[in-house]
Protein backbone atom coordinates (compact mmCIF):
# COMPACT_ATOMS: atom_id res chain seq x y z
CA UNK A 1 0.00 0.00 0.00
CA UNK A 2 1.23 3.41 -0.89
CA UNK A 3 0.36 5.82 1.89
CA UNK A 4 0.77 9.53 1.59
CA UNK A 5 -0.14 12.41 3.86
CA UNK A 6 -3.88 11.77 3.92
CA UNK A 7 -6.49 9.07 3.33
CA UNK A 8 -7.11 10.30 -0.23
CA UNK A 9 -3.53 9.40 -1.16
CA UNK A 10 -3.95 5.76 -0.22
CA UNK A 11 -4.21 3.28 -3.06
CA UNK A 12 -4.02 -0.50 -2.98
CA UNK A 13 -3.22 -2.63 -6.02
CA UNK A 14 -5.72 -5.46 -6.21
CA UNK A 15 -6.35 -8.52 -8.37
CA UNK A 16 -9.92 -9.72 -8.86
CA UNK A 17 -10.76 -13.43 -9.02
CA UNK A 18 -12.76 -13.20 -12.19
CA UNK A 19 -15.27 -15.65 -13.66
CA UNK A 20 -17.10 -13.28 -15.99
CA UNK A 21 -20.38 -13.66 -14.09
CA UNK A 22 -22.28 -10.82 -12.44
CA UNK A 23 -20.71 -11.24 -8.99
CA UNK A 24 -17.09 -10.99 -10.04
CA UNK A 25 -17.91 -8.16 -12.46
CA UNK A 26 -19.76 -6.19 -9.77
CA UNK A 27 -16.94 -6.89 -7.29
CA UNK A 28 -14.52 -5.46 -9.88
CA UNK A 29 -16.73 -2.38 -10.21
CA UNK A 30 -16.79 -1.83 -6.43
CA UNK A 31 -13.05 -2.39 -6.13
CA UNK A 32 -12.35 0.13 -8.93
CA UNK A 33 -14.42 2.74 -7.11
CA UNK A 34 -12.25 2.48 -3.99
CA UNK A 35 -8.87 1.03 -4.96
CA UNK A 36 -6.81 0.20 -8.06
CA UNK A 37 -7.64 -3.01 -9.94
CA UNK A 38 -4.31 -4.05 -11.47
CA UNK A 39 -5.45 -7.31 -13.02
CA UNK A 40 -8.14 -9.92 -13.30
CA UNK A 41 -7.30 -13.53 -12.41
CA UNK A 42 -9.31 -16.13 -14.27
CA UNK A 43 -9.18 -19.80 -13.30
CA UNK A 44 -10.18 -22.02 -16.21
CA UNK A 45 -11.38 -25.31 -14.77
CA UNK A 46 -11.51 -28.41 -16.91
CA UNK A 47 -14.08 -29.83 -14.51
CA UNK A 48 -17.65 -28.67 -15.21
CA UNK A 49 -18.59 -29.57 -11.61
CA UNK A 50 -15.80 -27.53 -10.04
CA UNK A 51 -16.47 -26.71 -6.37
CA UNK A 52 -14.70 -23.38 -6.56
CA UNK A 53 -14.83 -22.05 -10.06
CA UNK A 54 -17.68 -20.99 -12.28
CA UNK A 55 -17.39 -22.69 -15.66
CA UNK A 56 -19.95 -21.68 -18.36
CA UNK A 57 -18.33 -19.32 -20.86
CA UNK A 58 -15.16 -18.94 -18.81
CA UNK A 59 -13.41 -18.75 -22.19
CA UNK A 60 -14.87 -15.27 -22.63
CA UNK A 61 -13.05 -13.68 -19.70
CA UNK A 62 -10.17 -12.49 -21.90
CA UNK A 63 -12.68 -10.72 -24.12
CA UNK A 64 -14.34 -9.17 -21.06
CA UNK A 65 -10.94 -8.02 -19.79
CA UNK A 66 -10.34 -6.36 -23.15
CA UNK A 67 -13.73 -4.67 -22.92
CA UNK A 68 -12.80 -3.39 -19.42
CA UNK A 69 -9.26 -2.47 -20.49
CA UNK A 70 -7.81 -4.40 -17.52
CA UNK A 71 -4.99 -6.98 -17.87
CA UNK A 72 -5.94 -10.60 -17.23
CA UNK A 73 -4.00 -13.59 -15.97
CA UNK A 74 -5.53 -16.88 -17.08
CA UNK A 75 -4.62 -20.11 -15.31
CA UNK A 76 -5.87 -23.61 -16.11
CA UNK A 77 -6.77 -26.15 -13.43
CA UNK A 78 -7.96 -29.73 -13.70
CA UNK A 79 -10.67 -28.76 -11.20
CA UNK A 80 -10.05 -31.55 -8.69
CA UNK A 81 -11.38 -30.62 -5.25
CA UNK A 82 -8.66 -29.24 -2.95
CA UNK A 83 -5.98 -29.70 -5.67
CA UNK A 84 -7.54 -26.77 -7.51
CA UNK A 85 -6.75 -24.67 -4.44
CA UNK A 86 -3.07 -25.29 -5.04
CA UNK A 87 -3.58 -24.05 -8.59
CA UNK A 88 -5.44 -21.00 -7.31
CA UNK A 89 -2.59 -20.19 -4.94
CA UNK A 90 -0.14 -20.54 -7.80
CA UNK A 91 -2.23 -18.26 -10.02
CA UNK A 92 -2.42 -15.61 -7.30
CA UNK A 93 1.34 -15.87 -6.72
CA UNK A 94 1.90 -15.26 -10.43
CA UNK A 95 -0.34 -12.20 -10.26
CA UNK A 96 1.74 -10.88 -7.36
CA UNK A 97 4.89 -11.35 -9.42
CA UNK A 98 3.54 -9.93 -12.67
CA UNK A 99 1.30 -7.10 -11.44
CA UNK A 100 2.54 -6.36 -7.92
CA UNK A 101 -0.90 -6.84 -6.40
CA UNK A 102 -1.25 -6.43 -2.63
CA UNK A 103 -4.64 -8.05 -2.29
CA UNK A 104 -7.39 -10.16 -3.80
CA UNK A 105 -11.03 -9.29 -4.43
CA UNK A 106 -13.71 -11.95 -4.81
CA UNK A 107 -17.40 -11.92 -5.69
CA UNK A 108 -18.32 -14.24 -2.81
CA UNK A 109 -21.81 -13.51 -1.53
CA UNK A 110 -22.73 -16.25 0.93
CA UNK A 111 -20.34 -19.13 0.37
CA UNK A 112 -18.32 -19.77 3.51
CA UNK A 113 -16.66 -22.66 1.68
CA UNK A 114 -15.34 -20.34 -1.02
CA UNK A 115 -14.54 -17.39 1.24
CA UNK A 116 -12.69 -19.47 3.83
CA UNK A 117 -10.42 -21.08 1.29
CA UNK A 118 -9.52 -17.83 -0.42
CA UNK A 119 -8.96 -16.09 2.92
CA UNK A 120 -6.51 -18.86 3.87
CA UNK A 121 -4.62 -18.57 0.58
CA UNK A 122 -4.35 -14.79 0.94
CA UNK A 123 -3.23 -15.17 4.54
CA UNK A 124 -0.51 -17.64 3.51
CA UNK A 125 0.68 -15.22 0.81
CA UNK A 126 0.49 -12.14 3.05
CA UNK A 127 -2.22 -10.56 0.89
CA UNK A 128 -5.31 -8.54 1.69
CA UNK A 129 -8.61 -10.24 0.91
CA UNK A 130 -11.81 -8.35 0.12
CA UNK A 131 -15.31 -9.66 -0.50
CA UNK A 132 -17.31 -6.50 -1.24
CA UNK A 133 -20.55 -8.43 -1.94
CA UNK A 134 -20.37 -10.41 1.31
CA UNK A 135 -23.91 -10.97 2.66
CA UNK A 136 -25.23 -8.22 0.42
CA UNK A 137 -28.99 -7.70 0.35
CA UNK A 138 -29.80 -9.85 -2.66
CA UNK A 139 -32.89 -7.97 -3.81
CA UNK A 140 -31.11 -4.62 -3.57
CA UNK A 141 -28.10 -6.00 -5.41
CA UNK A 142 -30.10 -7.46 -8.31
CA UNK A 143 -32.05 -4.23 -8.66
CA UNK A 144 -28.76 -2.29 -8.65
CA UNK A 145 -27.42 -4.37 -11.53
CA UNK A 146 -30.43 -3.41 -13.61
CA UNK A 147 -30.58 0.23 -12.53
CA UNK A 148 -26.87 0.78 -13.13
CA UNK A 149 -26.98 -0.71 -16.63
CA UNK A 150 -25.21 -4.06 -16.22
CA UNK A 151 -26.05 -6.35 -19.15
CA UNK A 152 -26.30 -9.71 -17.40
CA UNK A 153 -27.24 -12.82 -19.40
CA UNK A 154 -28.23 -16.17 -17.92
CA UNK A 155 -25.52 -18.59 -19.04
CA UNK A 156 -26.63 -21.65 -17.10
CA UNK A 157 -29.64 -22.99 -15.20
CA UNK A 158 -29.34 -25.85 -12.77
CA UNK A 159 -32.63 -26.19 -10.89
CA UNK A 160 -36.41 -26.10 -11.15
CA UNK A 161 -38.36 -24.11 -12.25
CA UNK A 162 -36.00 -22.68 -14.87
CA UNK A 163 -36.95 -23.75 -18.39
CA UNK A 164 -34.86 -23.34 -21.52
CA UNK A 165 -36.26 -19.87 -22.26
CA UNK A 166 -34.00 -18.62 -19.47
CA UNK A 167 -30.84 -19.54 -21.37
CA UNK A 168 -29.33 -16.38 -22.83
CA UNK A 169 -32.07 -14.24 -21.26
CA UNK A 170 -31.04 -10.80 -20.06
CA UNK A 171 -31.78 -10.11 -16.42
CA UNK A 172 -34.04 -7.10 -16.78
CA UNK A 173 -36.94 -5.84 -14.69
CA UNK A 174 -39.29 -8.59 -15.93
CA UNK A 175 -36.73 -11.34 -15.34
CA UNK A 176 -36.11 -10.03 -11.82
CA UNK A 177 -39.85 -9.94 -11.18
CA UNK A 178 -40.01 -13.63 -12.15
CA UNK A 179 -36.98 -14.45 -10.02
CA UNK A 180 -38.70 -12.84 -7.02
CA UNK A 181 -41.76 -15.01 -7.68
CA UNK A 182 -39.57 -18.12 -7.94
CA UNK A 183 -37.71 -17.17 -4.76
CA UNK A 184 -40.99 -17.12 -2.85
CA UNK A 185 -42.53 -20.17 -4.50
CA UNK A 186 -39.52 -22.45 -4.95
CA UNK A 187 -37.05 -21.09 -2.43
CA UNK A 188 -34.32 -20.24 -4.95
CA UNK A 189 -31.83 -17.52 -4.08
CA UNK A 190 -32.34 -14.37 -6.13
CA UNK A 191 -28.67 -14.16 -7.01
CA UNK A 192 -28.29 -17.84 -7.90
CA UNK A 193 -25.92 -18.21 -4.97
CA UNK A 194 -27.44 -21.62 -4.30
CA UNK A 195 -26.16 -22.79 -7.70
CA UNK A 196 -29.54 -22.34 -9.40
CA UNK A 197 -28.15 -20.22 -12.22
CA UNK A 198 -24.95 -18.80 -13.66
CA UNK A 199 -24.52 -15.54 -15.52
CA UNK A 200 -22.36 -13.79 -18.11
CA UNK A 201 -21.86 -10.02 -18.25
CA UNK A 202 -21.54 -8.46 -21.70
CA UNK A 203 -21.62 -4.80 -20.70
CA UNK A 204 -21.42 -2.63 -17.60
CA UNK A 205 -21.07 1.07 -16.74
CA UNK A 206 -17.30 0.79 -16.38
CA UNK A 207 -16.74 -1.27 -19.54
CA UNK A 208 -14.82 0.75 -22.12
CA UNK A 209 -16.25 -1.46 -24.85
CA UNK A 210 -18.97 -4.12 -24.85
CA UNK A 211 -19.19 -7.78 -25.81
CA UNK A 212 -21.34 -8.69 -28.77
CA UNK A 213 -22.39 -12.33 -29.04
CA UNK A 214 -22.19 -13.47 -32.67
CA UNK A 215 -23.02 -17.15 -32.33
CA UNK A 216 -24.35 -19.23 -29.46
CA UNK A 217 -26.07 -22.48 -28.67
CA UNK A 218 -28.20 -23.70 -25.80
CA UNK A 219 -28.22 -27.18 -24.36
CA UNK A 220 -31.06 -28.04 -21.99
CA UNK A 221 -32.70 -31.04 -20.32
CA UNK A 222 -34.50 -31.55 -17.02
CA UNK A 223 -33.97 -28.10 -15.51
CA UNK A 224 -30.30 -28.23 -16.38
CA UNK A 225 -28.96 -26.16 -19.23
CA UNK A 226 -26.16 -24.04 -20.55
CA UNK A 227 -26.03 -21.07 -22.89
CA UNK A 228 -22.68 -21.38 -24.63
CA UNK A 229 -21.20 -18.49 -26.59
CA UNK A 230 -19.42 -19.94 -29.61
CA UNK A 231 -18.30 -16.66 -31.13
CA UNK A 232 -18.21 -13.12 -29.77
CA UNK A 233 -16.35 -9.88 -30.32
CA UNK A 234 -15.56 -6.66 -28.54
CA UNK A 235 -17.36 -3.66 -30.03
CA UNK A 236 -17.53 0.08 -29.45
CA UNK A 237 -20.35 1.17 -27.13
CA UNK B 1 -29.79 6.15 16.28
CA UNK B 2 -27.47 3.16 16.22
CA UNK B 3 -23.86 4.00 15.39
CA UNK B 4 -21.91 1.48 13.33
CA UNK B 5 -18.27 2.19 13.94
CA UNK B 6 -16.05 1.34 10.97
CA UNK B 7 -12.67 0.12 12.23
CA UNK B 8 -11.09 -0.35 8.81
CA UNK B 9 -7.81 1.41 8.08
CA UNK B 10 -9.42 4.37 6.34
CA UNK B 11 -12.93 5.81 5.96
CA UNK B 12 -14.91 4.39 3.05
CA UNK B 13 -12.51 1.53 2.37
CA UNK B 14 -13.50 -1.62 0.51
CA UNK B 15 -13.64 -3.31 3.92
CA UNK B 16 -16.70 -1.24 4.80
CA UNK B 17 -18.70 -3.14 2.17
CA UNK B 18 -17.77 -6.45 3.76
CA UNK B 19 -17.73 -5.74 7.48
CA UNK B 20 -20.03 -2.78 8.12
CA UNK B 21 -22.78 -2.99 5.48
CA UNK B 22 -23.95 -6.52 6.47
CA UNK B 23 -24.29 -5.36 10.09
CA UNK B 24 -26.13 -2.25 8.89
CA UNK B 25 -28.60 -4.50 7.07
CA UNK B 26 -29.27 -6.47 10.26
CA UNK B 27 -29.84 -3.25 12.20
CA UNK B 28 -32.13 -1.91 9.47
CA UNK B 29 -34.10 -5.15 9.34
CA UNK B 30 -34.62 -4.89 13.11
CA UNK B 31 -36.30 -1.53 12.49
CA UNK B 32 -33.59 0.81 13.77
CA UNK B 33 -32.04 3.83 12.12
CA UNK B 34 -28.28 3.81 11.88
CA UNK B 35 -25.33 5.88 10.86
CA UNK B 36 -21.87 4.70 9.85
CA UNK B 37 -18.92 6.51 11.40
CA UNK B 38 -15.20 5.84 11.03
CA UNK B 39 -13.50 5.34 14.40
CA UNK B 40 -11.18 8.29 13.77
CA UNK B 41 -14.24 10.55 13.38
CA UNK B 42 -15.96 9.58 16.63
CA UNK B 43 -15.81 13.18 17.93
CA UNK B 44 -18.13 14.35 15.14
CA UNK B 45 -21.12 12.44 16.58
CA UNK B 46 -23.93 14.02 18.57
CA UNK B 47 -23.95 11.64 21.55
CA UNK B 48 -27.42 12.74 22.65
CA UNK B 49 -28.79 10.92 19.60
CA UNK B 50 -26.81 7.71 20.07
CA UNK B 51 -28.76 4.75 21.48
CA UNK B 52 -26.08 2.08 20.97
CA UNK B 53 -22.76 1.59 19.23
CA UNK B 54 -21.61 -1.46 17.27
CA UNK B 55 -17.88 -1.70 16.63
CA UNK B 56 -17.58 -3.65 13.38
CA UNK B 57 -14.93 -6.04 12.09
CA UNK B 58 -12.09 -5.50 9.64
CA UNK B 59 -10.27 -7.57 7.02
CA UNK B 60 -7.84 -10.14 8.41
CA UNK B 61 -4.85 -8.00 7.48
CA UNK B 62 -6.34 -4.74 8.72
CA UNK B 63 -5.23 -4.24 12.33
CA UNK B 64 -4.23 -0.57 12.26
CA UNK B 65 -7.00 0.25 14.78
CA UNK B 66 -5.12 -1.73 17.44
CA UNK B 67 -2.19 0.69 17.13
CA UNK B 68 -4.49 3.59 17.94
CA UNK B 69 -6.13 2.73 21.29
CA UNK B 70 -6.58 6.42 22.12
CA UNK B 71 -9.50 6.48 19.69
CA UNK B 72 -11.41 4.07 21.94
CA UNK B 73 -10.93 5.63 25.38
CA UNK B 74 -14.47 7.05 25.15
CA UNK B 75 -15.98 3.59 25.64
CA UNK B 76 -15.52 3.18 29.42
CA UNK B 77 -16.42 6.85 29.89
CA UNK B 78 -19.93 6.57 28.40
CA UNK B 79 -22.98 4.59 29.49
CA UNK B 80 -24.14 3.90 25.94
CA UNK B 81 -24.58 0.17 25.13
CA UNK B 82 -21.72 -1.16 23.03
CA UNK B 83 -21.32 -4.37 21.02
CA UNK B 84 -17.88 -5.19 19.66
CA UNK B 85 -17.49 -7.59 16.75
CA UNK B 86 -14.11 -9.22 16.08
CA UNK B 87 -11.86 -6.16 15.60
CA UNK B 88 -14.46 -4.39 17.72
CA UNK B 89 -13.89 -6.91 20.50
CA UNK B 90 -10.16 -6.27 20.27
CA UNK B 91 -10.69 -2.50 20.43
CA UNK B 92 -12.91 -3.00 23.50
CA UNK B 93 -10.38 -5.08 25.40
CA UNK B 94 -7.72 -2.45 24.69
CA UNK B 95 -10.07 0.33 25.83
CA UNK B 96 -10.56 -1.42 29.17
CA UNK B 97 -6.84 -1.94 29.71
CA UNK B 98 -6.57 -5.55 28.51
CA UNK B 99 -4.39 -6.82 25.70
CA UNK B 100 -4.55 -8.80 22.47
CA UNK B 101 -2.38 -11.71 21.39
CA UNK B 102 -1.83 -13.34 18.02
CA UNK B 103 -4.17 -16.31 17.65
CA UNK B 104 -5.58 -16.54 14.11
CA UNK B 105 -8.74 -18.40 13.10
CA UNK B 106 -10.33 -18.59 9.63
CA UNK B 107 -13.58 -20.44 8.93
CA UNK B 108 -16.36 -22.11 10.88
CA UNK B 109 -15.81 -23.24 14.45
CA UNK B 110 -17.87 -24.54 17.36
CA UNK B 111 -18.60 -22.03 20.14
CA UNK B 112 -19.75 -23.18 23.57
CA UNK B 113 -21.57 -21.05 26.14
CA UNK B 114 -20.08 -21.00 29.65
CA UNK B 115 -22.57 -18.92 31.63
CA UNK B 116 -26.31 -19.68 31.89
CA UNK B 117 -28.97 -17.01 32.00
CA UNK B 118 -27.44 -14.37 29.77
CA UNK B 119 -30.14 -12.51 27.77
CA UNK B 120 -28.15 -12.70 24.53
CA UNK B 121 -26.24 -15.97 24.71
CA UNK B 122 -29.01 -18.42 25.61
CA UNK B 123 -27.88 -21.39 23.51
CA UNK B 124 -25.46 -23.99 24.80
CA UNK B 125 -23.53 -24.29 21.55
CA UNK B 126 -23.47 -22.91 18.01
CA UNK B 127 -21.19 -22.81 14.98
CA UNK B 128 -19.73 -19.48 13.99
CA UNK B 129 -17.59 -17.87 11.29
CA UNK B 130 -14.15 -16.73 12.41
CA UNK B 131 -11.80 -14.30 10.68
CA UNK B 132 -9.24 -12.81 13.02
CA UNK B 133 -5.49 -12.47 13.50
CA UNK B 134 -5.61 -11.54 17.20
CA UNK B 135 -7.82 -12.38 20.14
CA UNK B 136 -8.44 -10.66 23.46
CA UNK B 137 -7.02 -11.39 26.90
CA UNK B 138 -9.62 -10.07 29.32
CA UNK B 139 -9.30 -8.89 32.89
CA UNK B 140 -11.68 -9.60 35.75
CA UNK B 141 -13.93 -6.72 34.70
CA UNK B 142 -15.32 -8.97 31.96
CA UNK B 143 -17.40 -12.14 32.22
CA UNK B 144 -16.40 -14.72 29.62
CA UNK B 145 -19.70 -15.99 28.19
CA UNK B 146 -18.51 -18.35 25.47
CA UNK B 147 -15.37 -19.76 23.95
CA UNK B 148 -14.09 -21.96 21.13
CA UNK B 149 -11.16 -24.36 21.33
CA UNK B 150 -8.95 -21.46 20.19
CA UNK B 151 -10.04 -18.46 22.24
CA UNK B 152 -12.67 -16.41 24.06
CA UNK B 153 -15.65 -15.88 21.76
CA UNK B 154 -18.10 -13.76 23.77
CA UNK B 155 -17.85 -11.49 26.81
CA UNK B 156 -19.91 -8.96 28.71
CA UNK B 157 -18.65 -6.28 31.06
CA UNK B 158 -19.36 -6.81 34.76
CA UNK B 159 -21.17 -3.48 35.15
CA UNK B 160 -21.34 -1.59 31.84
CA UNK B 161 -23.80 -2.50 29.03
CA UNK B 162 -20.91 -3.72 26.94
CA UNK B 163 -20.77 -6.99 24.98
CA UNK B 164 -18.30 -8.35 22.48
CA UNK B 165 -17.95 -11.35 20.19
CA UNK B 166 -14.93 -12.64 18.32
CA UNK B 167 -16.93 -14.40 15.60
CA UNK B 168 -18.80 -12.65 12.78
CA UNK B 169 -22.53 -12.73 13.54
CA UNK B 170 -23.54 -11.65 10.03
CA UNK B 171 -22.74 -15.23 9.00
CA UNK B 172 -25.47 -17.51 10.39
CA UNK B 173 -25.70 -15.81 13.80
CA UNK B 174 -27.56 -12.56 13.21
CA UNK B 175 -29.38 -13.20 16.50
CA UNK B 176 -26.41 -11.71 18.35
CA UNK B 177 -27.06 -8.24 16.92
CA UNK B 178 -30.84 -8.65 17.09
CA UNK B 179 -30.86 -9.65 20.77
CA UNK B 180 -28.31 -6.98 21.68
CA UNK B 181 -30.54 -4.28 20.18
CA UNK B 182 -33.73 -5.74 21.61
CA UNK B 183 -32.15 -5.97 25.07
CA UNK B 184 -30.59 -2.54 25.27
CA UNK B 185 -32.40 -0.30 22.79
CA UNK B 186 -36.11 0.07 23.35
CA UNK B 187 -36.85 3.53 22.02
CA UNK B 188 -34.88 3.77 18.78
CA UNK B 189 -37.11 1.87 16.37
CA UNK B 190 -38.49 3.60 13.30
CA UNK B 191 -42.22 4.20 13.55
Amino acid sequence: MCQGSGWDDVTMKLGVLFSGGKDSVYATYRAMQKEEVSCLISIVSKNDESYMFHTPNIHLTALQAEAMDIPILEYTTQGIEEAELVDLKQAISLAVEQYGIEGIVTGAVLSVYQATRIQKICDALGLWCYNPLWHIDQDWYMQCLIDEGFEVLVSGVFSAPFDETWLGKRIDAEALRLLRVYAKKYGITLTGEGGELETLVTDAPFFVKKIVVLKSESVYANYNGRYIVLDAEVAEK
Amino acid sequence: MIVLLDLCYRPGSLGEDEFVRPIADIVKNCGYQYTICHYTEWDSLDMSQVRAVILCGTPLKDNLFAEKPDFFTWIPEHSVPVLGICAGMQALVLAYGGRIIENPEIGMTVVRALVPGDPIFCENEWTAYELHRFCGVFGSDFVVLAQSDACVQAVRHQTDPVYAVMFHPEVRNTWVVERFLNTFVRDGKEQ
